[in-house]
């Protein structure tokens, strides 16, 4: 179990880059990058973790009892927060350039060169 | 500190005024966030801490959010927030809107740079970091309807999103070592053990991340499709600040986080450094020679200058960051001023290239002399900010053993660069020289927004105060002086830790700052000369380079090639070669 978590993590992020890098269409490039993000979630889940512990309220556990770690739960609240808000900024553009330039291919979008 | 800039943010957001007052509102806004930075800078003591919700450290443990602002951090912020009241005051006039997002937003993206400078927290660090680029991807793109904003932006976007993933995983290594997200604590938890494998990593992750932002070869390829695009008073942001904090992340985190683990390695890590600034000052100036857009142009003539102020911060030395920090800010009042100039030049004539613009600007002459004076000012003109920041950072490598190349770089980056900004000036300003021929790479022909009325008067004045405060900042008394005692108070990891977690103030030993001696001068010189040169043989003829080199720089072209993929393919492939690299030498 100990490795596992890191594991899925390193494959959660070369899965997602890998797709983003090879990618054809906008929306699929989005999912690629949420994809590569969750990696980050699942590691600091996995840091967090401690065998044993119970979840971290302690309304009805008493003081001293092994819990997971709440700060890795907060940080990743507010990772996913942050990603919510690229992907909304990302896939608005996807859709102005489906809308506008009848194309959602990030390799047929392109002007810059240079 | 941050509390106006959240104010000023929410009333521009949710302002029922009308669109006559909105420039009015932002600008305010920017000048309180402007008042405020400067009455920080100008506090007595070293550090200032604050602590959000009265979190204080416990026993040396830091358990709370805190800001630590010290005299860089400061300073940085200051500048950003006099960056912002220009640029608002520029966007007043030349940007069209509808409601008043591109003002919150302009506001909020301020916001979030000051907040990145000033705290002393990983994870805040993190946020403001997100919070940047969000906005930064918004405005970026704001004029969607040209294909070519849109692109920018979506590339922008993701490669600064692979960027910021690498720095929330480099994140949570240290968390996960140290159970710490404050950087003194941090980096007092790593001193006590010996650097392992899983510190190194974290570090090249955090690095690659922030080099992303910092626009440092291999990461650098969304710059110059971003800059092209967005609309000038972004720019003047971006150009100024935007990658200039990457590289404050840096140092902030090298010097509160690894210096004490990683400081056995300090010679390595001096020498990849100073490669990488060294890599990206040539590749943006060979680009930026290369370039015919004008905006692109400044762009790249950006990377450069980042590179250089990467070799100064690399040296790992209190004079070659006080050297890079001055050079910062007249560099961004410099940038801005070009900027301004060239959002002019197409507001009035409606082209960017310099080829359609050949001598098509004769009547904006006075802006071409502001032009000139910009591009002389990065060619290192003496008695200004550049050349003071430039000399400072040129006596830090002469006096680092090894390094006595770097100053002949310096000179051929920003000879190179002044020279083809001169180079444009003469063909746009006086139509001098041979016309330029039509760019292969260049953007296809739009039908330009913004109206064309005689409003620029306003929009005159802003180039022109950027360009005397250039010239102003160099001549500021005892600069070098507060600026190597800011440089020595952020290099010292342990009177930083030791103010964060236990509330002691240790003596700080300032280095000695010499003013610019002969090889500076010597080396000013050098460069202004090249930059002639360059210029010069730009206008005599259309230079033809030797067929090798001509292909060189196709290829190296060609290589930018806008599409996403590709970006992510040298961000990742970067990344790994720098955390290879750092594998081999810090272990």
């Amino acid at each position: 179990m100990s490795v596992l978590p890191y594991v899925v993590a390193a494959w959660l992020l070369l899965v997602g880059v890998y797709g983003a890098i090879t990618s054809h269409h906008l929306v699929h490039l989005v999912i690629c990058l949420a994809v590569a993000q969750s990696s980050t979630y699942v590691l600091l889940l996995a840091i967090g973790y401690r065998t044993g512990g119970r979840a971290p309220i302690f309304s009805d556990l008493p003081p001293g009892t092994p819990v997971v770690d709440p700060v890795v739960q907060a940080l990743t609240l507010t990772d996913v927060v942050v990603e919510a808000t690229v992907s909304a900024v990302l896939f608005a553009l996807a859709l102005q350039a489906h809308r506008r330039f009848g194309t959602a291919d990030p390799d047929r979008i392109g002007t810059l060169r240079g | 500190m941050l509390v106006p800039m959240a104010v000023a943010c929410a009333m521009a957001g949710a302002s029922a005024f009308t669109d006559r007052h909105q420039g009015v509102v932002a600008v305010a806004g920017a000048v309180a966030a402007l008042g405020l930075t400067i009455a920080l800078l100008a506090r007595q003591d070293t550090r200032l801490l604050v602590w959000f919700g009265g979190w204080e450290p416990r026993k040396g443990v830091a358990v709370g959010v805190g800001f630590a602002i010290d005299g860089l951090g400061a300073g940085l912020a200051a500048f950003v927030g006099a960056l912002g009241v220009v640029s608002l005051v520029l966007a007043a006039r030349l940007i069209r809107v509808e409601g008043a997002t591109f003002h919150a937003l302009m506001l909020v993206f301020v916001a979030a740079m000051i907040g990145f400078c000033l705290t002393g927290d990983l994870f805040n660090l993190f946020v403001f970091f997100e919070l940047m680029s969000v906005s930064a991807y918004v405005l970026v793109g704001y004029e969607v309807r040209r294909r070519a904003a849109l692109e920018g932006a979506l590339t922008f976007a993701v490669t600064n999103t692979v960027g910021s993933i690498l720095l929330l995983l480099g994140v949570t290594l240290l968390y996960g070592r140290t159970g710490a997200l404050n950087l003194a604590q941090i980096g007092r938890t790593l001193t006590e053990q010996p650097a392992d494998g899983l510190v190194v990593v974290a570090f090249a992750l955090i690095a690659c991340g922030l080099f992303v932002k910092a626009a440092v070869v291999p990461f650098h390829m969304w710059t110059a499709d971003a800059y092209a695009v967005a609309p000038t008073p972004v720019c003047i942001l971006l150009a100024g600040a935007f990658s200039e904090l990457g590289l404050y992340g840096i140092a902030r985190v090298y010097w509160t986080v690894f210096d004490g683990p990683l400081g056995a390695h300090a010679d390595a890590l001096r020498a990849i450094l100073v490669v990488a600034g060294v890599l990206t000052g040539l590749l943006g100036a060979v680009l930026c020679a290369a370039q015919h857009h004008l905006k692109r142009m400044l762009a790249y003539a950006t990377i450069a200058q980042v590179g250089l102020f990467l070799v100064g911060l690399g040296l790992l030395s209190a004079d070659g960051l006080a050297g890079s920090a001055v050079w910062v800010v007249a560099d961004g009042l410099v940038k801005a001023a070009l900027f301004g100039c060239v959002a002019i030049v197409q507001h009035r004539c409606g082209d960017i290239e310099e080829r359609d613009l050949h001598g098509r600007a004769r009547d904006l002459r006075p802006l071409g002399v502001v032009f000139v004076l910009g591009a002389l000012i990065i060619a290192s003109l003496p008695l200004n900010g550049s050349f003071l920041g430039r000399a400072l950072v040129e006596d830090a490598a002469l006096k680092a053993p090894g390094y006595a190349w770097v100053p002949t770089v310096l000179l051929v980056v920003t000879g190179l660069v002044g020279g083809t900004l001169l180079r444009a000036a003469a063909r746009v300003f006086w139509g001098a020289g041979a016309v330029a021929p039509r760019d292969p790479a260049g953007e296809p022909e739009e039908e330009e927004t913004g109206d064309r009325e005689g409003s620029a008067s306003l929009l005159w004045i802003a180039p022109v105060v950027m360009i005397v405060a250039a010239v102003a900042w160099g001549l500021v008394p005892g600069l070098a002086d507060a600026a190597g005692r800011a440089a020595a108070a952020f290099v010292d990891s342990h009177g930083y830790a030791a103010a964060v977690l236990d509330g002691r103030t240790l003596p700080v030993h300032a280095p000695e700052i010499p003013a610019p001696g002969l090889t500076a001068y010597l080396y000013a010189a050098g460069s202004l000369a090249l930059a002639g040169a360059v210029a010069a043989v730009a206008l005599a003829r259309v230079p033809a380079l030797p067929a090798p080199l001509g292909r060189a720089v196709d290829a190296l072209r060609r290589i930018h090639s806008g599409r996403p993929g590709d970006y992510v393919a040298w961000t990742v492939g970067g990344a790994a070669t720098l955390g290879g690299v750092f594998a081999l030498t810090l272990l």
